[in-house]
């Protein structure tokens, strides 16, 4: 059996039990959302005790050096005694400063901090509500502006969404955690063409990137494509023809499943990439969005010649159901 | 060719770590296009299968590597559970011919790595 001790409390877990969820089952309350070691909302600190390696893939050295594991992936060996704290200090308080729809569906969500908060355009952050619920959101905004921008897509009976959309406002406090995410422009390579392509708000970081290369003076071919099921689904439209009418080395692509336009491709998204793209070797891409999309489109692209290191990939995982604790109800 | 070529490991001469990125995507890309044996490999996370062709790579070629026959063994216990067998074995093993010809590596070094791999055949297939 392996201990964790928290807040000068020590909890056992029981085998194969992850850190997170013996806390949560033992009534700590700890902010989590995927539980599969993606989204990065269960960061914890290790004060004392061995860290599975596990435990700490996709980490960034600095947070490594400083004892950060991710909770939902941590099953420490029998007999390891841990001593951990909350991530606290990784949080930077934020405040709400403006929420709009950019369509039926998805809301965009612009936050201020007081401290200018340090990130690369297209990387992640969990973004917690007061009261502790925690989820992982794309920026869609440039560091240079200043206020961070997410785009949420609405979801019925969803936690944070459904309270972004009916209850928050102007102005009320929240905090963000991170950035977290290898899905940036790297500049270097300014001829190399880029390829980006998500569906739904997978469009968020990809805003965000395709803005930064241009910015950062890309040369090379630069496309993007934006799948939805129907034409509703997609959004910002105007904003990124009106980008494409400026750089003629940029191409964005809209795409849905069914009621396709002379302006907007139909059908699948892989299949019409094929088409644009039928050889991508020596291209760099960016794959965020659904995880099913994501990963077969990874895979695909893989297959017909792209390196894996330019291959970057974020799958927006749902939150996990909630574990309650022992005793509850 | 000097006695102190020859004892280099074929993964030194090929290039070591570096090199090795480059044989993992021909190789990668290999398996997972061969549906034989690609379902052994489905994984959602690639880069973390990546990271296990890597290790394969690295041992087959001579590099640094801390699997012990017993590893090999347990490492791949549950693909036994869920078929594996020697028509599986020669697929990867034909793979591993394929890549390292197309990297250029020269045929007598190529025959070292296909006996380290065929050595491993016993642990793999956990006879
Ligand atoms: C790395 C990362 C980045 C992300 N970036 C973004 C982003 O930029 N924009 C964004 O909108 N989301 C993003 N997500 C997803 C986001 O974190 C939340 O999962 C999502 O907003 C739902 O949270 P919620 O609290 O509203 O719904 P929850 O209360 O978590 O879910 C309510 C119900 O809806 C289901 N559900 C959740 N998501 C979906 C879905 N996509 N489709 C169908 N059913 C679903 C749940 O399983 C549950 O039953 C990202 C996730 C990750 C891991
Ligand atoms: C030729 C001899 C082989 C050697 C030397 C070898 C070596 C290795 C090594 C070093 C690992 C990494 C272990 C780890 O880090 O977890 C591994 C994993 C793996 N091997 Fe092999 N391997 C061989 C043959 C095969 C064959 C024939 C198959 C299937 C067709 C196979 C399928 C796998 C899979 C799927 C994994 C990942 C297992 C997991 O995710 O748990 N290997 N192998």
């Amino acid at each position: 059996m392996a201990r964790v001790k928290h807040e000068s409390r020590w909890y056992p877990l029981e085998s194969e039990e992850s850190v997170l969820d013996g806390l949560l089952r033992q009534g700590v309350a700890v902010p989590n959302a995927c539980r599969a070691g993606a989204c990065q909302s269960c960061l914890m600190r290790a004060l004392s005790g061995e860290i599975p390696e596990a435990a700490r893939v996709g980490l960034k050295d600095t947070l490594r050096t400083q004892g950060y594991f991710l909770a939902c992936v941590c099953k420490p060996v029998a007999g390891t005694e841990l001593e951990v704290a909350g991530a606290d200090a990784l949080r930077v308080p934020a405040r709400i400063d403006s929420l709009t729809l950019l369509s039926a569906s998805v809301l965009r969500v612009r936050l201020s901090t007081d401290a200018p908060f340090d990130y690369r355009a297209g990387q992640y952050v969990s973004l917690l509500r007061a009261d502790g619920l925690a989820r992982s959101y794309s920026l869609a905004s440039l560091p240079r502006e200043g206020l961070l921008e997410l785009h949420v897509r609405l979801i019925p009976g969803g936690a944070m969404s459904g309270w972004l959309a009916r209850e928050a406002r102007v102005g009320d406090t929240v905090a963000v955690q991170g950035p977290a995410g290898s899905c940036f422009y790297v500049p270097g390579h300014p001829e190399q063409p880029l390829l980006l392509a998500g569906t739904g708000t997978g469009l968020a970081p990809l805003h965000g990137i395709v803005r930064d290369a241009l910015e950062s003076g890309h040369t090379g071919p630069i496309w993007l494509f934006h799948g939805a099921r129907t034409p509703e689904g997609l959004y910002l439209m105007d904003a990124l023809r009106e980008l494409a009418a400026r750089h003629s080395g940029f191409h964005y692509r809209p795409c849905v499943l069914t009621g396709g336009s002379r302006d907007v491709a139909e059908g699948a998204l892989d299949v019409l990439i094929r088409a644009e793209c039928p050889r991508p070797v020596g291209f760099r891409a960016w794959l965020c969005g659904d995880s099913g999309m994501v990963l077969s489109l990874r895979k695909k692209l893989f297959l017909s010649g792209l390196s894996l290191k330019d291959l970057h990939a974020d799958a927006f995982l749902p939150s996990a159901p909630r574990v309650e604790p022992v005793g509850a109800r | 060719m000097s006695t102190a070529a020859q004892e280099k490991s074929v993964y030194e001469q090929i290039g070591g770590e570096p090199a090795m990125a480059a044989a993992v995507d021909v190789f990668y890309r290999k398996v997972l296009s061969d549906d034989r044996i690609s379902h052994f490999f489905e994984d959602v996370d690639m880069e973390r299968q990546a990271a296990k062709q890597k290790a394969f790579l690295t041992m087959v070629t001579g590099g640094p590597s801390n699997y012990s026959g017993k590893d090999m063994r347990a490492g791949h216990a549950p693909l036994v559970k869920r078929g594996l067998n020697e028509t599986h074995f020669d697929a990867v093993v034909e793979h591993l011919r394929a890549t390292l010809e197309e990297l250029n590596v020269p045929a007598p070094l190529v025959e070292r790595v296909l006996s380290i791999a065929g050595g491993a055949r016993a642990d793999v297939l956990n006879r």
